[in-house]
């Protein structure tokens, strides 16, 4: 195919793609505006159905929380497929493998001292941040899954701090794999307690409280916390299966 | 005031999406990624939707650079391993 072909197949394209756009946005709504019934409906009725104050949490936990359920198991099942494809097959590596020296392809430059302070001064920051994300999603924006990346990413600052023996510690913890299940069944479980109760899949069965405050809301901020649970352990497993051979033979190379 | 910031920064994600594509390195194309998604995070913030700016800042910017960093991590590791294990038959 000639370069002048190319772009006339490019310009067709283009000037297609251009008219669609254009017709697409002609209708769009003015900056700043919403024109949708759903939104205003839920804004108004979440507080005083749910005694939950943040709206998005309430339908994303609540409303259509069976969709969420699958939506967690998706990411459930990434987990488990990460571990599936990376963990190394049993008495085949680390055996024969001879251990690579770290520093062939670790980077050259020294770790300043300010990275390693800093790091080091917000891990505590973030896990606290993390933990208060994922309890409060009822009340303020954030939530389970928000709050369980935040704590997931916490491990790394010490590893970026070289801080690896806390790391690694932390990471290949056993109970990691324990939190990914018990997270995970907590959903359906929730969703199962309402079935005993003669309520429908997810009801919202758990004594609402009183607006505004943590324990409130019932099923979404028990739902919310099972998800931080599940996406913060889940999170640190796909971490711990990426980074477990350079971590074994660090090990090796210092041993 | 805030339709003058929308537009900057929507122009400003035109512009770093562009630089994001033609990076070549993956590792400036991590910290790219990374800034991108601080980006698109701001305009979810700007157009109102905290819960969704939240969710982009930990999954935009900091769980996907973070998983495609791994990523190249571990292949360099792979790399270096199998280099020495031809060095040494």
């Amino acid at each position: 195919m000639k370069r002048n072909h190319r772009l006339l197949l490019f310009a067709v394209g283009a000037l297609g793609m251009a008219f669609v756009y254009c017709a697409g946005a002609r209708n769009l709504p003015p900056w700043g505006q919403y024109r949708g019934p759903y939104g205003d409906a839920i804004a108004q009725l979440a507080v005083y159905q749910r005694h939950a104050t943040d709206t998005v949490n309430a339908v994303t936990y609540d409303y259509r929380g069976f969709d969420t359920l699958g939506e967690e198991f998706i990411l459930f099942s990434a987990v488990t497929g990460v571990m599936l494809l990376l963990r190394p097959e049993k008495g085949k590596s680390g055996e024969d493998e001879e251990p690579t020296n770290p520093a062939s392809f670790r980077d050259r430059a020294a770790l300043s001292e300010t990275v390693q302070v800093f790091t080091t001064a917000i891990f505590g920051f973030s896990v606290l941040f993390g933990i208060y994300m994922a309890t409060h999603g009822q009340l303020t924006p954030g939530g389970g899954f928000q709050g369980g990346v935040i704590l997931a990413a916490a491990p790394m600052l010490l590893y970026i701090a070289e801080n690896t023996d806390a790391f690694q510690r932390i990471v290949s913890h056993p109970l990691v794999e324990f939190f990914e299940g018990v997270g995970a069944a907590g959903y359906a479980l929730i969703g199962v307690a309402a079935l005993t109760m003669g309520a429908a899949f997810l009801t919202n069965v758990i004594p609402l409280g009183k607006t505004g405050d943590v324990f409130s809301s019932g099923t979404i901020a028990a739902i919310s916390a099972c998800v931080g649970v599940e996406v913060a352990a889940g999170f640190t497993l796909v971490i711990f299966e990426y980074l477990r051979e350079i971590l074994s033979h660090r090990k090796g190379g210092e041993e | 005031m805030t339709a003058v910031l929308g537009v900057g920064l929507l122009a400003l994600i035109a512009v770093s999406a562009l630089a994001l594509v033609r990076t070549d390195d993956p590792t400036s194309l991590v910290i790219s990624l990374s800034f991108y998604g601080l980006l698109l995070a701001l305009m979810f913030f700007l157009f109102r939707a905290p819960d969704v700016a939240l969710a982009q800042i930990t999954v935009g910017a900091i769980a996907l650079p973070l998983m495609v960093m791994l990523a190249i991590t571990r292949m360099k590791h792979r790399e270096a391993t199998q280099q020495r294990k031809k060095k040494q038959p």
